[in-house]
């Protein structure tokens, strides 16, 4: 588990459609909501379904954000889609005792054979979960939850009020898909 | 009841367009405005605000019609940016030449070509001279806030003017932060309804818009300005109350941690408080700089300026438009002129950066300052540099 205290950054790889925008959106309204300062907004681009997204969450539970650039040195990185692992540079800048949160049927040990990741990193079957409880492969909530696990950068039940909110009659299923996730997230330590 | 939610800053411009009792809403969407007039267009579908919402053809007609609505006395809202705002251009002029207190909300955005819907203030420095009342907002709270500042201050009868709130495009129109939203009973406690003085009616005809010939058009554009100028007083009287009322309280420059400062950088809208985190940073390292936050661009704050560099050696100026074949940034000429015929003013040093969307760091920022500094003291050739530029 990553570092919690004072600012903590977090940067959102996916593809069009996968919703990494509204997980950081619901992220920093969990946070905001506990009395924090939080911070969300996109890789701002022509977004297009399909095409990989960026976006961004700051945290910082004693100060205002007053940085309104992109994260180049994040401490979290969470990777929607797996196969952007191949596309895209996705863990560019991450902080050496930073941690990479990866949506992926393989286990830890799998992706660190193929990928020689040399920070903590945390796996989860987002696809799967987001297929069982939504029924749709949309797992920005799933992720959510997932990134709960891997840094408990605010409390999970501080997610409920922002996902009924979004979601209303859909929140029930997306308050199960992230707690499923929370609960089907591994988490292996930094490689030596 | 006041709230702290997190929410983007275009939804709470348009909440706070809502709170206002806005009568009528004429826009065309437009990256990276559209979440603005969307939520405005949603609101008064759902029947959440009684209000006309004019979809109009183009922008040019959104102006139009603002004209028409705030001529007969109607609360008057529109937002737009970039090639929207130089569509609506000559009309622009119309509005304040006939003292239609319209609230614009502006989010800046760079010029084509080459396209870019991304963010600077090339948009800003071209409606530069249209008579507007001009306020740069540095974050979503300021950006909500100033809505209400705008209707009080355009619809005060002193004043009698349209009023652009800039706010930086994507870096403030998508980012989702803390923002107290408040209640309506406070609003409409600050904000009382408005009365336009000579409305638009069919029991009592007026004319507006008149020729305006030779012997009268010097006079007519002499009150104008006169009138813009002197807004400054009412501009800082609703400032003043908006603070008793709200708590939080807004100058034409914000000076941050400028006590005891050699040199000041000057910046305008959403990279200040990036800048802000320079400072700090410099600070901490012993360097006696700060920050001036402009706020007011129109009315141009000059005795405020002048106070707040009397002290200083240097004053860096960092712009996000360009003047083509000219000065370089438009602020800095702005203010080296303001500066000009004093007995004893800083070295002034302009910077052009953050164009397009080109992000400039906290670590950018400490080199601009540190730049800066350098060049006031060796001396330069150039009007002006570019920052991060690739060449």
């Amino acid at each position: 588990m990553t570092n919690t205290a004072g600012l903590v950054e977090i940067r959102w790889h996916g593809r069009g459609g996968q919703g990494a925008v509204t997980s950081a959106e619901l992220l920093a309204q969990a946070a905001i909501n506990e009395g924090k300062y939080a911070q969300a907004f996109p890789a701002f681009g022509a977004e297009r379904r399909g095409a990989p997204v960026v976006a961004f969450v700051r945290i910082d539970s004693d100060n205002p954000i007053r940085v309104r650039a992109e994260i180049d040195e994040p401490d979290v990185v969470v990777v929607l889609a797996s196969d952007l692992l191949r596309v895209v540079n996705v863990s560019s800048g991450l902080k050496a005792d930073g941690i990479l949160l990866i949506n992926t049927p393989k286990t830890a040990d799998e992706i660190i054979k193929e990928y020689h990741y040399k920070w903590a990193l945390a796996t989860v079957d987002a696809t799967r979960i987001a297929r069982e409880t939504l029924g749709v492969p949309i797992v920005n909530t799933a992720m959510v939850g997932a990134l709960l696990k891997a840094a408990e950068v605010t409390k999970l039940d501080s997610l409920i009020e922002p996902l009924k909110h979004r979601f209303g009659r859909l929140a029930d299923k997306n308050i199960n898909a992230m707690q499923k996730a929370y609960e089907g997230t591994t988490v292996r330590g930094k490689s030596n | 009841m006041t709230q702290r939610v997190g929410i983007e800053v275009s939804r709470a411009v348009a909440i706070a367009a809502r709170l206002a009792n806005v009568d009528v809403v004429a826009a065309y969407p437009i990256t990276p405005q559209t979440h603005i007039v969307e939520d405005l267009s949603e609101m008064v579908a759902s029947g959440e605000l009684d209000a006309s919402y004019i979809p109009v053809e183009s922008e040019h007609s959104a102006m139009s019609s603002c004209l028409g609505s705030a001529a007969v006395g109607a609360r008057t809202f529109t937002a737009t940016a970039s090639q929207g705002m130089e569509l609506m251009h000559e009309v622009l002029y119309v509005a304040s030449g006939m003292r239609l207190p319209i609230v614009m909300a502006v989010a800046n955005r760079a010029l084509s070509a080459p396209i870019s819907i991304w963010g600077d203030h090339s948009d800003v420095m071209s409606v530069r001279d249209t008579g507007w009342i001009q306020i740069f907002v540095t974050n979503g709270q300021e950006a909500f806030d100033n809505i209400f500042c705008a209707f009080r201050i355009g619809e005060d009868r002193r004043v009698l003017l349209p009023v652009m709130i800039h706010l930086d495009g994507f870096q403030l129109t998508h980012v989702i932060e803390p923002i107290y939203l408040e209640d309506q009973d406070k609003v409409d406690k600050f904000l009382p309804p408005n009365e336009y003085p000579l409305p638009l009616d069919p029991d009592r005809p007026v004319t507006m818009g008149a020729f305006g010939p030779p012997d009268i058009y010097t006079e007519v554009k002499k009150a104008q300005d006169v009138v813009l100028t002197s807004s400054k007083e009412v501009i800082l009287e609703a400032w003043k109350e908006f603070g008793d009322i709200f708590g939080r309280y807004y100058s034409p420059i914000q000076c941050y941690r400028c006590e005891g400062a050699k040199v000041l950088l000057m910046t305008m809208g959403s990279f200040s408080e990036t800048a802000m985190s320079a400072v700090d940073a410099m600070r901490d390292d012993g360097n006696a700089v700060g920050l001036l936050n402009l706020r007011l661009w129109r009315p141009f704050p000059f005795a405020e300026i002048r106070q707040a560099v009397k002290d200083i050696d240097v004053l860096i100026v960092f712009d996000r438009a360009l003047s083509f074949g000219g000065p370089g940034g438009p602020v800095c000429s702005e203010v080296r002129s303001a500066l000009y015929n004093l007995d004893k003013k800083p070295k002034v040093v302009g910077f052009v950066g953050g164009l397009g969307g080109r992000v400039v760091s906290l670590a950018g920022f400490r080199e601009i300052i540190e730049r800066g500094t350098r060049i006031a003291k060796e001396g330069t050739e150039q009007e002006f540099e570019m920052f991060g530029v690739r060449e």
